[in-house]
């Protein structure tokens, strides 16, 4: 800041230079802050300390409301809190009795695969992260979330709520993140219709409660009510979480392309606290990552190509074994042993899960490596680098 | 005229910053005035000595961090805006509110200009009309805001 300073008598020519120089210098300053941006990787560890150098403003901020809301519920009454407690309870017991048969369906499921045993559960291990109210950008949908890389967030990782799919990371700091919404205009979902199995690719539309499917056919077989799944492609979000429900179907006889539009299942206006979640790599259920197998199917520019994300190679590798793939050693097992045998050492063999039992998702079977899993698939042991390996974008 | 002390810019500044990004329900929101644009282009008018282009780059890169989705969109167009005021500045602050809010509007629609132009360039396209509605409210809010910020220099001048 040389201005700063100066005396004031001075003419304004007369030091610095001129205005005209100094807007010169400071736009070319300006521009090429935005060209290195924009090249992505130069400015990252510029991006992330300034990030932390705004996360206490942020906190600050947003600690009235944070004050506001935290009065607000130390004096709730004896009466409310004990009906809140009365509907946890009652919602936890419905969820209890629904999943009381959820480890034999999976079981079955994996026998019907021809897997040896059950599949441990995609997702491999979540985090709460409370949303910092800080207003990011009118008009964009974005939010603010106080975990970090301390937390081992990464970029482009999926986030969720109790009821679906919310958005992504973009910009990780160390203790906050900025998550894009499924809402906004620049962020589109790979999704599939849940009761036809067809699929297709949600964008925002810009407010919060909407998102539209601009690339169905007039004749497409889709209805109001219909569920949207994730469809597992564009290699950030698993298969199969809920997305939005068709809200609007409108056919032109005219148009070529059907005007559909759905709502997000997601409470992303009225959430407090949203989940981090880190899938396993090495699941048929997981993101399809882009890998070189499928890079000849791409063409053109990849920043047209309508995917949620810019593609990035490890974005979806997060699992030690995606890093180093080696060949799958099928080994066929009786029928009597598979029930019979425990979780333990499970080898994930790619030659008996072809494409066709899984009709829905296609894609998994071709670019995971499949690799015998080293440990033990227990759903809650967390594998070593597994969010390591995903930070190098 | 009495050059406010650089401590008191930077105070307003931040002030004009936290004001920007309060948060504040979406209708709200659309129509709030960028504060921080509207307090940078008053000091370059009124002390264009102390509150000049440097000042606007770097507010412009703090608003970078906070809302753009390229670093650096902000600064350049808010160093164009300060830029513009300091060059103007005699000229400007001679003339009566009504006169200094319609110059604000056009400083502020090339401001809005210029983001929306990066955000074509760069690929985060964003074509609401409701993004221009700031200017308007800016413009309107432009009378009070002057005279907020400039109760202290008059005062001693």
């Amino acid at each position: 800041m040389a201005a700063f300073g100066t005396a004031a008598g001075r003419p304004l020519q007369g030091r610095g230079g001129s205005p005209g120089f100094r807007f010169t210098l400071y736009a070319a300053l300006a521009v090429v802050v935005m060209y290195l941006d924009q090249r992505q990787h130069y400015l990252e560890q510029l991006r992330y300390v300034l990030q932390a150098a705004a996360y206490p403003m942020q906190l600050a901020v947003n600690s009235p409301p944070a004050a506001w809301a935290w009065i607000r519920r130390s004096f709730e009454s004896r009466e409310q809190l004990q009906a809140e407690n009365a509907r946890l309870r009652a919602g936890q017991r419905d969820l209890e009795l629904r999943s009381m048969r959820y480890e034999a369906l999976a079981h079955e499921n994996g026998e019907l695969r021809g897997l040896r045993a059950a599949l441990p559960p995609v997702a491999e291990r979540w985090l709460a992260a409370e949303i910092v109210n800080v207003q990011l950008s009118s008009l964009r949908q974005r939010l603010l979330i106080d975990r970090g890389a301390v937390n081992k967030v990464f970029k482009a990782q999926a986030v969720l709520d109790d009821r679906g799919l919310i958005g992504q990371t973009t910009h990780v700091g160390p203790w906050s993140a900025e998550v894009i919404l499924i809402t906004d205009p620049e962020h589109a979902v790979p999704v599939r219709i849940e009761r036809t199995g067809l699929r297709t690719i949600a964008v925002g539309a810009g407010d919060a409660s909407s998102l539209a499917l601009p690339y169905l056919p007039a004749n497409a077989d889709i209805k109001s009510g219909d569920l949207l799944v994730t469809s597992g492609l564009g290699g950030v979000f698993p298969q199969g979480y809920p997305v939005a429900r068709v809200t609007e179907v409108h056919r032109d006889a005219v148009q070529p392309l059907a005007h559909v539009r759905a709502a997000p299942l997601a409470h992303i206006d009225t959430d407090s606290e949203v989940m981090l979640v880190w899938f396993r790599a090495d699941h048929p259920a997981a993101p399809t990552p882009t890998t070189d197998s499928l890079g000849e199917l791409r063409s053109g520019t990849p920043s047209m190509q309508p995917q949620a994300v810019p593609p990035r190679p490890q974005v979806a590798a997060p699992g030690p074994s995606a890093a180093a793939p080696r060949p799958a050693t099928p080994r066929k097992q009786p029928a009597e042993s598979e029930a019979a045998e425990p979780k333990a050492a499970a080898p994930q063999p790619a030659a008996p899960q072809p494409a066709a039992p899984q009709p829905a998702a296609p894609q998994p079977a071709a670019p995971q490596p499949a690799t015998p899993e080293p440990a033990t698939p227990e759903p809650t042991t967390p594998q070593p680098d597994a969010s390591q390996s995903k930070e190098g974008q | 005229m009495n050059a406010p002390g650089r401590g008191r810019i930077l105070f307003t500044a931040l002030v004009a910053l936290v004001l920007t990004v309060l948060p504040l329900p979406p209708w709200l929101d659309v129509l709030r005035p960028v504060f921080l644009v509207l307090a940078v282009l008053y000091w370059s008018v009124n002390a264009p000595r102390t509150g000049d282009i440097a000042l606007g780059f770097f507010a412009g890169l703090a608003l970078d961090v906070f809302q753009g989705p390229v670093l650096g969109q902000h600064a350049l167009a808010l160093t164009l805006v300060t830029y513009i005021g300091v060059r103007e500045h005699q000229r400007i602050r001679s003339k009566p509110a009504f006169q200094q809010a319609l110059f604000v509007f056009a400083a502020l629609a090339i401001y809005e200009f210029v983001l929306f132009a990066i955000d074509g360039w760069s690929g985060h396209p964003l074509t609401s009309p409701l993004r221009w509605a700031h200017a308007v409210t800016g413009a309107l809010l432009w009378p009070p805001v002057a005279a907020i910020l400039g109760a202290g220099s008059r005062g001693r001048a």
